[in-house]
């Protein structure tokens, strides 16, 4: 993918009660790519996706698919841009299907009212997420997975070309974590969507993403590709943590880390230091 | 690049969709229903509304036939022309005293749940109801100096009480959604109830030193703040329409936007929406009509709150169904309330507030926990 960046920050601050969250961020996302911001908690990447929204007021430049972001109306934008909030609000008692179908509302006029064409749609994407048989069920009564799978539902019924997704793993166990994140990278392939993603786990930005992010307080500190961002030297500068970073043939990244060689040493407060399986009178035969 | 649609698929190019269901126009497949107003709901409440308005009128001193009650509005349908063998002097009891009240009845309890299934939609909170935003304190107020003045005795052909009930009701929620607004311009809804319930405590502090210092119209002030339908013609029915007009079609036209507005103001506007926007108009439109309600009948409690629910606990909680139904449902459960104040203790009336708590509390927990059972 070449030409006009889907997103693009340029000098972007943004400052809360004062303090820069943001600070003079640019950064390019090629359209059809997977962008993963990662970075220390506070450290801005939240807010720097909410940028694209307009949700946040902001100095700097952003631009959506070619168009400054703030320009745009909220309607075009919701056609451009769909979001998979970190904690989506799941309205008690909605069915499935009336959730998913509220993602047409980008299209719909004032009553927004569904046609037939909105229903097949939301059905066809219920169906590719494997939902179909959800359509009844409420919301509110889904596992975290489901649900997570419901909102991404959602977001895809938004047919938007871009598509952001704020921790969209952080609530979901390794298995459903995998499953969601490879559903997103294959529907990735077949709609051409360009990805966005805030991600705290490493090694979900080195295996599924074409380029990661780092910031950290406010700042972009790293930005290249999984393998040359996910290194000791980067991983430890920023988190404090040793990492060991596996390369893999394709370039994907597995990042393993591992509590201090010194703080390992040292016994926990309040823990007998040789903790050995003993028999207590109650346990005699 | 925005990838094109068939509306049907995931996509029309097919190198990019191998996972595409097929073609629709190829698979019979049964698309399901968006949850909206259904036509048996909306004949159940219809039904509702027709059946309460003829007992309402044919409940009263002088006993009338149901029957013939019906048969007497059916014959003033257009095009419909039938004998209902009532008397000219039945026929002026029905037409001139009773069917203004009931009307009235209906109108206003339309307008009570309405009104509050609105500010429960925009606030996505089931405590909401119409006098959230200091409606009633500032109506109360109103009215509480019409009568401790003495301009409530009357000027003219005009009753000066609900005029003064309407201005003192749109001064205190005008001045909760003013102070509301921050000087960015942002606000929420959090901030707006708060300063809802800070305008209307000032509002009942005025009204309570107001009522203090002219002691000898406390039990007018009181008999008025309980509530009553009592008619003298069309009038107030006529008072009453345009609001229930323009509140019926701006929340009626609303309903798809505030289901969207369940999921947030941050996530609505990422789906295209304008939430501030949407509060407002529905704000408007749910305080004009609450104002001129408390206007014509005092404070009418519990409909607002009570009818939305049970409408939500039976009939599931889009908007799409609950702000229609609570209209109808509203303007009956009002109607069959006032039949009952009328008659318990007839020829004397009760406040139709106690009614509409007596009524509507037990009924109401009924539902509930029949619902939580289930």
């Amino acid at each position: 993918m070449s030409g006009t960046p889907a997103v693009s920050w340029r000098g972007v601050r943004v400052e809360l009660g004062g303090r820069p969250v943001v600070d003079d961020v640019s950064l390019d996302v090629p359209a059809g790519s997977w962008l993963s911001l990662i970075g220390p908690n506070g450290a801005g990447k939240t807010t720097l996706v909410r940028t694209l929204g307009g949700t946040v007021a902001h100095d700097g430049d952003v631009t959506l698919l070619g168009r400054d972001a703030g320009s745009l109306g909220v309607r075009e934008r919701a056609r451009d841009l769909a979001v998979v909030p970190q904690h989506p609000v799941i309205p008690p008692g909605m069915r499935a299907f009336d959730y998913v179908l509220l993602g047409r509302a980008p299209h719909q006029g004032l009553r927004c009212s569904s046609s037939v064409q909105d229903r097949r749609r939301a059905l066809a994407v219920l169906q590719r997420l494997g939902l179909d048989t959800f359509t009844d069920r409420r919301v509110d009564t889904l596992s975290g997975g489901e649900r997570q799978r419901v909102v991404l539902a959602r977001a895809l019924v938004q047919d938007t070309p871009v598509l952001v997704l704020d921790e969209p793993t952080a609530a979901l166990d390794v298995g459903h974590q995998l499953e969601v994140l490879e559903l997103i990278a294959d529907l990735r392939t077949e709609r051409e969507l360009t990805i966005v993603t805030t991600v705290h786990d490493l090694t979900v930005a080195g295996q599924f993403a074409d380029a990661v992010a780092v910031l950290a307080d406010g700042r972009l500190v790293a930005d290249g590709t999984p393998s040359e961002v996910l290194t000791p030297g980067v991983i430890g500068a920023h988190w404090g943590v040793e990492a060991t970073c596996d390369v893999d043939d394709d370039g994907s990244v597995t990042v393993t880390v591992r509590r201090r060689k010194e703080q390992r040493r040292t016994p926990r407060a309040g823990v007998a230091p040789t903790p050995t399986l003993q028999r207590t009178e109650d346990d005699r035969p | 690049m925005a990838t094109a649609t068939d509306g049907a698929g995931l996509s029309t190019d097919p190198s990019v969709a191998p996972a595409q269901p097929p073609d629709h126009d190829d698979v019979v497949e049964v698309v399901p229903e968006a949850t909206g107003l259904s036509p048996a709901w909306l004949l159940a409440g219809i039904v509702a509304v027709a059946a309460a308005g003829v007992v309402g009128i044919a409940t009263g001193p002088v006993s009338l036939p149901l029957h013939r009650v019906a048969l007497e509005l059916v014959d003033h349908l257009p095009l419909v022309s039938i004998d209902s063998g009532l008397s000219s002097s039945q026929r002026a009891i029905v037409w001139e005293i009773r069917t203004p009240r009931v009307v009235l009845g209906l109108l206003v309890g339309a307008l009570l749940a309405g009104s509050g299934a609105g500010y429960q939609g925009v606030f996505r909170n089931p405590l909401a109801d119409p006098y959230l935003l200091g409606i009633a304190a500032g109506a109360g107020l109103g009215a509480t100096i019409a009568i401790v003045t003495g301009v409530g005795d009357g000027v003219g052909p005009f009753d000066p009480i609900p005029m003064f009930a309407f201005g003192g009701a749109l001064v205190a929620v005008a001045m909760a959604a003013t102070l509301s607004v921050r000087r960015d311009g942002s606000g929420g809804p959090a901030t707006l109830i708060l300063a809802g319930v800070a305008v209307a405590a000032f509002f009942t502090a005025a009204q309570t030193y107001v009522q203090q210092r002219h002691a000898d119209t406390l039990r007018q002030v009181y008999a008025w703040i309980l509530g009553r339908l009592s008619t003298s013609g069309w009038d107030e029915v006529l008072l009453l329409l345009p609001y229930a007009v323009v509140c019926g079609a701006v929340l009626v036209l609303a309903v798809g936007a505030l289901d969207v507005l369940a999921v947030g103001d941050d996530e609505a506007r990422a789906l295209g929406l304008h939430p501030r926007r949407i509060r407002m108009a529905v704000l408007v439109a749910a305080s004009l009509a609450t104002a001129a309600a408390v206007a014509v009948s005092g404070l009418i409690g519990f409909v607002g709150l009570v009818v939305p629910h049970g409408v939500r606990l039976v009939a599931g909680v889009s908007n799409r169904r609950v702000v229609p139904l609570s209209f109808l449902f509203g303007a009956a459960f009002l109607a069959l309330a006032d039949v009952l104040a009328r008659t318990v203790q007839a020829p004397a009336e009760l406040p139709i507030g106690v009614i509409t708590a007596f009524i509507g509390a037990p009924f109401f927990l009924a539902i509930l926990r029949s619902r939580s059972v289930a």
